[in-house]
């Protein structure tokens, strides 16, 4: 498992260094740069500003130059941000989507996971029925739909919660239950089938025979198994919650990631978009790792090597 | 292991849980600010916050916008307008206690003109005799440049023309001073709250990126008594609906804007203010490409649009038809332009070999992605189509593809918008010069070439204006490359508790003069 472990992680930065290339080339094929707007600048001006940030150079130069940075861990300068670094825009940012998105994901693990397991041990109960329809609502209505229903049940009718904005706990309950809900109805359909394919196997036919409490039977025996679909899909989960979402973040006015990453398409800051993307497959890769890992403690006949 | 888990939430949480103390006035200003740097920022939302970090020459009445003295005190302007001299206040001094002196608007415009630093807006120094020069780096040798420091109170500028705008130019935040000790030592840096040095009426004590900005006051101000507020939270919030959540339940105490869907219901409002702002919406029309490079055919478009139906039925917040390009503002009346009149459009379209539109081919309508101009391009559509039998096929793009588009003369209309940078019919007519940077339409014209020089050349007030008005009556007149549709308005949202913040014609807010009276502030 280590040999498996540490082979996948070697791979990351040829894998980051093939996502860092294709994203530089990609982007440059984009009409319209940085620094166009309405008011065109003078052409002795235009010339200062493409000097000062090197976009005067050949784009093979430029990429070379870009790549020598990377190597270092420099992610080069906002074009959006002056002043501002993309190193310093992640590091401001993505501690913000992370924190949301691991409130959304225990949200959605607690809430998604359970009532999946409680469908499939109460199967074609009326219980059943409500969270699958729940879980199908939850799959079905966007988040900028979601969001601002919430927004106007529990900030202008119940007034339990600010509307919007970052820095107080109460600031991340909405968002978190926006963020986390069409994962939890995910969750609670994958733990339903899981949970349901399980409990015909005859090992848990067996447990049961010998008399054993149905609540140990799912607990001890079923459980472990029946979550194998859920933890297959944990890993793009989580790296997409906690590489934030662009919805959820202009609703909440949330200083996270997401916006960051779309205002930085829109606006052709180039290397702050390459450093999101490059954030987004580290993550990927890394829960994805880690998800094949649990994959062998939860099915021990699963051989990673 | 529950125990482990807990704890890395709650390090995880708190990270976030730093949170400012509320303050004296909460304001939503839009965009996240690119930069708080005087000599590189191009923006309003910049504006607000520079303008209170820093102080020019000059500041500005918040209502009229008529120059006030700021850094200078006093300051005299030569019999041929060509030279300024600026006498700096002795009691000014910057946030970290140095005597502030004309040394430092020397170093400051240096630095903005120095190509490296290439700063967007340097064109506004470009008045000083040879600061252009320097700016593209034909000269190095700054003492060329028409600015020197008499002494550390006498700042002398030496311009290229008369130009009796510039004293209000020295409130404009590309002229404001940075404090030399600190750019050289932290470069980039320099900007951050713990690094910070300023002049103006506050100081930077937080920013955080697309979360909020907090001010306090500058003690050391040398207005500093009256300045009411003592603190400043700004908010970037540039959703339209989630900004007017946050003034709706009191988290902000300033709105600069509404949103469209609400506004018919919010105009009735009494926390709502509603005035003219110097900028008009209007369309290009490319003139390089035929039949639109025939005078009459351009003449009968501009004829055959009733704004009203736009300003009552689509925006809906009080913008004002406009017929000619530059909005009216103090000392300038535009010139009489073609009203709307479908008769003599049909009429002129006939006479350019298209009558009832045949024979015309479809002209293509560029819009950039956002609703309100779509529905502004539909009636346009419609309008033209039965005004003038004219088809029109709209071609919607993303904001940097259609600058593109519009930068390469690649359409046939095209929406736009156009914004004063400061009060005087220049900053619109300039644009339209032959081969301006901004012209963008094609446009070329001896006569109205020669009158904008001419007003460049000009010092005195009343006859700058009547040439300005020539050649605006040649702009509209003479086979428009523009359609204006609306003179915009600025829209803000504030409740009665706050004074002393007047909508204007810029669109500023000069939070130097905002005081709150409600009980405990």
């Amino acid at each position: 498992m280590l040999v498996f472990a540490t082979r996948r992680l070697l791979l990351l930065p040829l894998i980051l260094f093939v996502t860092a290339t294709a994203c530089f080339f990609i982007l440059r094929t984009v009409p319209g740069g940085p620094f166009d707007q309405e008011r065109v600048l003078p052409p002795q001006i235009q010339k200062n500003i493409e000097a000062k940030y090197s976009l005067d150079r050949p784009l093979v130069v430029q990429y070379g130059m870009y790549m020598r940075d990377l190597v270092h861990g420099d992610l080069g300068p906002s074009f959006r941000y002056l002043n501002r670094s993309v190193n310093e825009i992640i590091l401001q940012a993505f501690p913000v989507s992370m924190t949301l998105g691991m409130l959304g994901l225990m949200f959605a693990l607690t809430l998604g996971v359970g009532a999946g397991v409680l469908a499939a041990v109460k199967k074609n109960t009326a219980l059943d029925y409500g969270s699958m329809t729940l879980a199908m609502v939850g799959v079905s209505v966007p988040n900028f739909v979601l969001g601002p229903v919430l927004i106007i049940a529990f900030v202008y009718y119940l007034d339990w919660f600010p509307v919007a904005g970052w820095g107080r706990l109460s600031h991340l309950v909405l968002p978190a239950v926006v963020t986390g809900a069409p994962y939890a109805a995910y969750f609670a359909r994958l733990a339903r089938g899981g949970m349901l394919e399980v409990l015909q196997q005859d090992y848990i036919r067996t447990a049961r025979a010998k008399g054993l409490p149905a609540r140990t039977v799912i607990a001890k025996h079923a459980l472990k198994s029946g979550l194998i679909p859920v933890v297959s899909f944990l890993g793009p989960a989580t790296a997409n919650l906690l590489s934030g979402s662009i919805v959820v973040e202009m609703i909440f006015d949330i200083p996270g990631l997401g916006t960051f990453f779309t205002q930085g398409a829109l606006n052709r800051d180039y290397l702050l978009v390459i450093g999101v993307v490059l954030v987004f497959a580290t993550l990927l890769l890394i829960f994805n790792l880690l998800v094949d890992l649990a994959y062998a403690w939860l099915d021990p006949r699963i051989r990673l090597e | 292991m529950r125990v482990e888990g807990a704890l890395a939430l709650w390090g995880l949480l708190s990270c976030t849980a730093c949170f400012s103390p509320p303050a004296d006035f909460t304001f939503i200003n839009g965009a996240e600010p690119q930069t708080l740097d005087p000599a590189i920022a191009t923006g309003v939302p910049e504006n607000r916050i520079i303008s209170s970090l820093f102080e020019g020459l000059t500041t500005r009445h918040p209502e009229t916008l008529e120059p006030l003295p700021g850094m200078a005190e006093s300051w005299d302007v030569s019999d041929d307008g060509h030279v300024y001299t600026f006498r700096i206040r002795e009691d000014a001094r910057w946030s970290n206690g140095e005597p502030f002196t004309a040394h430092d608007f020397v170093y400051s415009w240096r630095r903005a003109l120095t190509p490296e630093t290439a700063a967007q807006y340097s064109y506004q120094l470009w008045y000083i005799k040879n600061a252009e020069k320097f700016n593209a780096g034909e000269i190095s040798d700054f003492s060329e440049v028409g600015v020197r420091a008499l002494d550390d109170r006498t700042l002398e500028v030496t311009l290229e023309n008369p130009t009796p705008y510039f004293v209000s130019l020295t409130s404009f935040y590309t002229l404001f001073p940075v404090h030399r000790g600190t750019v050289e030592r932290w470069g980039d840096e320099w900007i951050k709250p713990e690094h910070i040095v300023t002049n103006g009426p506050f100081l930077l004590r937080d920013w955080r990126l697309r979360h909020e900005i907090y001010l306090v006051k500058n003690p050391r101000y040398w207005d500093a008594e009256n300045v009411a507020l003592r603190s400043v939270r700004v908010l970037p919030s540039e959703n339209a609906n989630t900004a007017f959540n946050l003034y709706e339940k009191g988290t902000a105490d300033w709105h600069g804007s509404m949103p469209a869907h609400l506004t018919d219901l919010l105009l009735e409002r009494p926390d709502v203010h509603v005035a003219p702002y110097l900028g008009t919406y209007f369309v290009r029309v490319n003139v390089t490409r035929p039949p639109l490079d025939d005078p009459r055919v351009r003449l009968a478009l501009f004829q055959s649009v009733r704004r009203e139906d736009i300003v009552r039925y689509i925006t809906r917040g009080g913008e004002v038809p406009a017929y000619t390009f530059t909005p009216p503002m103090h000392g300038y009346e535009p010139p009489e332009a073609p009203g709307y009149d479908p008769e003599e459009a049909r009429r002129l379209l006939a006479e350019a070999g298209y009558p009832g539109g045949r024979g015309l081919r479809k002209l293509v309508y560029l819009y950039n992605t956002l609703e309100g101009h779509r529905d502004i391009a539909e009636v346009l559509q419609q309008q033209w189509k039965e005004n003038l039998g004219v088809d029109i096929e709209l071609l919607n793009q993303e904001w940097k593809v259609y600058l593109n588009s519009q930068r390469n003369l690649e359409y046939d209309l095209s929406r736009s918008g156009w914004i004063g940078d400061y009060v005087d019919p220049n900053t619109f007519l300039d644009m339209f010069v032959t081969g301006g940077g901004n012209n963008a339409t094609g446009w070329s014209n001896e006569e109205y070439d020669a009158l904008i020089a001419r007003a460049a050349r000009t010092d005195d007030h009343a006859e700058r204006m009547r040439i300005f008005r020539r050649a605006e009556r040649i702009l509209v007149m003479d086979g428009p490359p523009v359609i204006p549709l609306y003179y915009y308005v600025v829209r803000w949202m504030y409740p009665p508790y706050v004074r002393g913040a007047p909508p204007n014609l810029l669109g500023e807010l000069f939070l130097k003069n905002i005081w709150i009276e409600k009980e405990g502030v």
